[in-house]
């Protein structure tokens, strides 16, 4: 019998199944993907918003601000890459200006620094900012991560203390049993106590396995251009004032050098629709230009899109089902939910979790987890010594972000390490240069195909399904 | 007596040259502007010729498959029966590039040989 | 600090051509550093023939052609490191490489040659919207895990791009057993060569659809299917001529970058329209001695250009290290109408040595054309030309009474007759 199932390994889960690793529970995180983070926490802006921008009174509102203090030492307990680039948000003429207002209002009562800039004092900064900017509020304290990076990083906490996790478990059905509940996957059956419902855009469908929601699902499509990393555009976020539509047209600077353009948001697609279009990709083109100038849209090495988990309701939804006790949902954890993501967590334990379980620290935990080494980041001496222990850190293998091979078979060989090409890429990030894996994925493939001990045939791009080669030839 | 069209690609003039045939048999060209030109359209408009190149699966070196070529153009309607033989054919390390894999591939003139040296490991 | 004479990037078709010729002119103490587990680069997985119809009168496969210059590398004592990769290059000429037996090492040089090749455009780079599933590939992957590595792609495939490597695994792919329903290019006109548009298109029936692209990509695992669309004279994509085709595979073949981030590292001025490095007549970038040379320099049709500069680069790089470098004033080369790029981009009027030869490719196909090159308003040169294409590189002599004493930028422009 489980204590906890947690269905969904994106942020919020992952968060979630490290947090409840800390006690002698017994925990199931499960996922429909074959990998962690492939929903939401893969496809996003990658910031962590100190939170001045959620109305007052919402959940959104307690939850942000102390999420983005978590991470402050949250990242660094995890081994995982930041840093604190700050978020301009600009504003052009006085109706703008009027809202800055609101938002360091906002700042002052939560807590959260900033400082004024005038226009040209924020130019001589980011010269890439449009001449119409008059006025900026500079929330410096804003970070960017890799989102996907946090929540593998979770995993592995959670994993290591005994948290299982269960990839390609789709939950087809929930049971209500005496104790609590069944949960169905193809190949599993959990019986368990309580269930974590952090299901991302398939939420309300989770939900209604075992009551009527009161909330229904309405992902909101969000596409990007990815700039190349030999292009340096900003240093800081930049974002337009806030408007009902989202926080708009954005320049996100991204922890390895690359700039995102994006998103769009106005679109309402299905849960399985993550393709990108040419008029959301027209839409982000023809609005960044509202805040910026010389876009460098045509360094883009990449678009892509990603599923907003929003819906019918405006502020998360994280509360025990009214008709199905023991039923907790994490839902419509929408922006800022990544960086609301490790006060979600705790406040699930805290307000809803704390009264149905028994809580014993289990004095075996480790909550940290030590970085994956990642050669550019060693000093030279550093360099030398691991090549002399294991020469393939020597071996390159991705030339456009210079990863090695010993990293990638790290990355393999780790617990919840990658097992298929875009899990490689996802942790340590051969295919995310300029050539986007064209001349390293067929050795990445071949180093997967050794370490698992599986065909070429068999290795996959992300999905069970996704099979990159389709014959032996000879 | 019938007139073909076709448009020369030895180099990037692209002439267009006209072959006049009867029965099968070329009577006249015309159009081209060198020599190389006039023989490619003969022979084009009678049974065009290829160079074949492929792989064959090899024992014994680093790599799985070696390239091959045909040492000389063959008829491009015998690509099928071509691709059945090199599909067969399996050769082991070390080989040396040119080396004949096959002779008379086909019965043609032309042989299939090694496109490139391989070492034996 | 290990100083060599000569430090060559990269051991494809440029590097080695670089290497032999270098040890010709009688520079003894070189090193070619290639990143991969054999030199030739690019080479040997283009197992197709049409290789060293210049050089060596003979039609050769790729790896055959490579193989040709190893050998010449060996029988002059060429150093190469294999498995090593160069992670940095500055402007003193100190150049850092990786490989697994002697972990980083930093080096220097008297002169550098840059022959570091490009890379093929991704799908990101031309932005085809839709789901993002396995069974998209630049044609060069799916070249090198055919002929290399020996597996096929798919069954089913679609190529977008009318670029060499696309017709070329149009033709591959096919022998091997695949349906290829067709070929689409967002030009009006091919961006292949004559050659392979015939042998490698028409020989087998494969359609091309000239002015269209692919608008939507279908599959969330796999790829299900594409649509292609008629695009207008603007290349955006014209609503409602859109054409479905259930394909297992798409290769893209939209063009090819010099690969250029260790000359930006180094602060080498790049010319916007190769993206390689802007050099002179002897192929100095402009940063002394630092050579470019290959694709890394241009992206070129025929190896055996390729060659041929990397040999002329070499001759400049024994000329500096013995004399230094050339002195005197320079003028720009410029593309003028119709004409895309021009390499070299700036070359001395002073001490012209000998003759110079230009390189350049034309916007758009013209027939019966005007080619003139000027100084400022004076007329240098005007040849007729019957007939170009964007696809093949045009090349240019002008002797050294032509090229001494110009003034102004000297531009190339070719107007229909």
């Amino acid at each position: 019998m489980y204590d906890v199932v947690i269905i969904g390994a994106g942020i919020t889960g992952t968060m979630l199944a490290r947090d409840l690793s800390r006690y002698k529970l017994k925990v199931a995180l499960i996922d429909k993907e074959n990998d962690i983070a492939d929903g939401a926490t893969m496809a996003n802006s990658a910031i962590v918003h100190t939170g001045y921008d959620p109305e007052d009174g919402t959940l959104k509102a307690l939850l942000n601000p102390e999420g983005a203090r978590i991470y402050d030492t949250l990242l660094d307990d995890l081994g995982c890459r930041y840093r604190t680039a700050g978020a301009y948000i600009a504003a052009c003429g006085p109706e703008e200006e009027a809202h800055l207002d609101v938002l360091a209002d906002r700042a002052d009562r939560r807590g959260i620094p900033y400082e004024w800039l005038t226009g040209d004092e924020a130019r001589r900064n980011e010269p890439n900012l449009n001449d119409q900017v008059t006025k900026v509020l500079n929330f410096y304290t804003t970070k960017i991560i890799y989102p996907w990076e946090v929540a593998i990083a979770c995993a592995e906490v959670a994993v290591g203390n005994g948290v299982e996790l269960y990839l390609n478990s789709p939950c087809t059905g929930i049971d209500k049993t005496e104790s609590g509940y069944t949960v169905h996957t193809p190949e599993h059956d959990f019986e368990t106590k309580l269930i974590v419902n952090a299901a991302g855009v398939c939420a309300d469908q989770i939900n209604a396995m075992v009551g009527k929601p009161r909330f229904e699902m309405r992902p909101k499509k969000g596409e990007y251009f990815v700039i190349d990393n030999n292009v340096h555009y900003v240093d800081h976020i930049i974002f337009p004032v806030p408007s009902a539509k989202g926080k708009g047209v954005l320049a996100v600077p991204t922890v390895y050098g690359n700039t995102l353009i994006g998103p769009n948001s106005d679109y309402i697609a299905s849960t399985t629709d993550t393709g990108s279009s040419f008029q959301g990709l027209d839409y982000v083109r023809t609005n960044i230009v509202r805040i910026m100038k010389n876009a460098p849209l045509n360094r883009s090495i990449r678009n892509f899109a990603g599923l907003r988990p929003s819906s019918s309701v405006s502020d998360f939804i994280i509360e025990e089902a009214a008709d199905a006790p023991g039923f907790v949902n994490a839902a419509s954890i929408e922006s800022p939910g990544l960086a609301s993501a490790p006060a979600v967590s705790k406040y699930i334990i805290e307000n809803i979790l704390r009264d149905k379980l028994e809580w014993t620290e289990n004095p075996d935990a480790v909550m940290t987890r030590e970085r994956p080494v990642v050669m550019a980041e060693l000093s030279e001496e550093e360099r030398a010594e691991m090549i002399r222990k294991n020469p393939l850190y020597g071996r390159i293998i991705c030339r456009c972000e210079q990863i090695s091979e010993g990293e990638i078979v790290d990355c393999i060989r780790r617990p919840c390490g990658a097992h298929t090409v875009k899990g490689v890429k996802k942790r340590v990030r051969p295919g995310m240069g300029r050539c986007q894996g064209g001349f390293c994925e067929p050795r990445v493939l071949a180093i997967l195909a050794r370490e698992l001990n599986i065909s070429p045939l068999d290795v996959v791009l992300d999905s069970k399904a996704s099979r990159i080669l389709c014959q032996e030839n000879r | 007596m019938e007139n073909k069209e076709l448009i020369c690609v030895n180099c990037p003039m692209g002439c267009r040259i006209t072959v006049t045939l009867d029965e099968g048999r070329v009577i006249d060209i015309k159009g081209y502007t060198c020599e190389k030109g006039k023989n490619y359209a003969a022979q084009e408009t009678v049974r065009p010729m290829r160079v074949l190149t492929s792989t064959v699966r090899i024992n014994g070196a680093l790599a799985r498959v070696l390239p091959v070529i045909t040492s000389q153009e063959i008829p491009l309607d015998m690509m099928e029966e071509a691709m059945e033989a090199v599909r067969m054919l399996t050769v082991d390390a070390p080989v040396r590039v040119n080396q004949v894999l096959i002779p008379h591939f086909l019965g043609t003139d032309a042989d299939l040989v090694a496109s490139r040296s391989m070492k034996k490991i | 600090m290990r100083n060599y004479q000569a430090v060559i990037i990269g051991g494809g078709s440029a590097g080695l051509a670089a290497a032999v010729t270098l040890k010709q002119k009688g520079i003894e103490d070189i090193l070619v550093l290639e990143k991969d587990g054999e030199a030739g680069g690019i080479l040997n997985q283009c197992i197709h023939n049409g290789f060293g119809l210049q050089t060596f009168k003979e039609q050769l496969s790729g790896p055959a052609y490579a193989e040709r210059f190893e050998d010449q590398a060996e029988q002059l004592n060429v150093e190469i490191k294999l498995n090593t990769m160069v992670t940095g290059l500055n402007a003193q000429r100190q150049i850092t490489y990786v490989n697994p037996d002697e972990g980083y090492v930093t080096i220097s040089a008297d002169a550098v040659i840059l022959a570091v090749g490009c890379y093929e455009r991704s799908r990101g780079a031309v932005e085809i919207p839709g789901e993002r599933p396995s069974g998209i590939y630049t044609a060069g992957q799916a070249q090198r895990y055919l002929n290399i590595d020996g597996y096929l792609v798919g069954k089913k495939v679609f190529i977008l791009g009318s670029g060499d490597i696309g017709l070329i695994m149009a033709r591959r792919m096919t022998l091997e057993g695949a349906k290829v329903y067709g070929v689409a290019e967002l030009m009006p006109y091919s961006n292949g060569l004559p050659r392979n548009m015939k042998q490698c298109l028409e020989d087998f029936g494969i359609p091309l659809y000239l002015s269209h692209t692919v608008t939507k990509i279908y599959g969330h695992d796999r790829l299900e299917g594409i649509d292609i669309a008629k695009v207008g004279p603007d290349r955006k994509p014209v609503p409602g001529s859109e054409i479905h085709f259930d394909v297992d595979t798409l290769l893209l073949s939209v063009g090819l970058i010099p690969e250029n981030h260790l000359g930006d590292e180094a602060g080498i001025e790049m010319d916007p329209r190769t993206r390689g490095p802007v050099v002179d007549e002897s192929y100095m970038t402009g940063i002394r001695g630092i050579f470019a040379c290959g694709n890394g320099l241009h992206v070129h049709d025929l190896v055996d250009f390729v060659s041929l500069q990397a040999a002329r680069a070499a001759e400049g790089a024994a000329r500096y290290i013995r004399e230094g470098e050339p002195e005197g004033r320079t003028v720009n080369t410029a593309a003028g109408e119709n004409v895309l790029y021009v390499v070299p981009g700036k070359i001395h009027t002073d001490n012209v040595p000998g003759h110079t030869e230009f390189f350049f490719r034309v916007r758009k196909p013209m027939d019966d054309a005007v080619l003139t090159v000027r100084a400022g308003s004076k007329v240098i040169r005007t040849v007729r030309k019957k007939k170009l294409i964007p696809s093949e590189m045009e090349r240019l002599l002008l002797t050294q009474k032509q090229l001494t004493g110009l003034e102004g930028d000297l531009v190339i422009e070719v107007r229909e007759n």
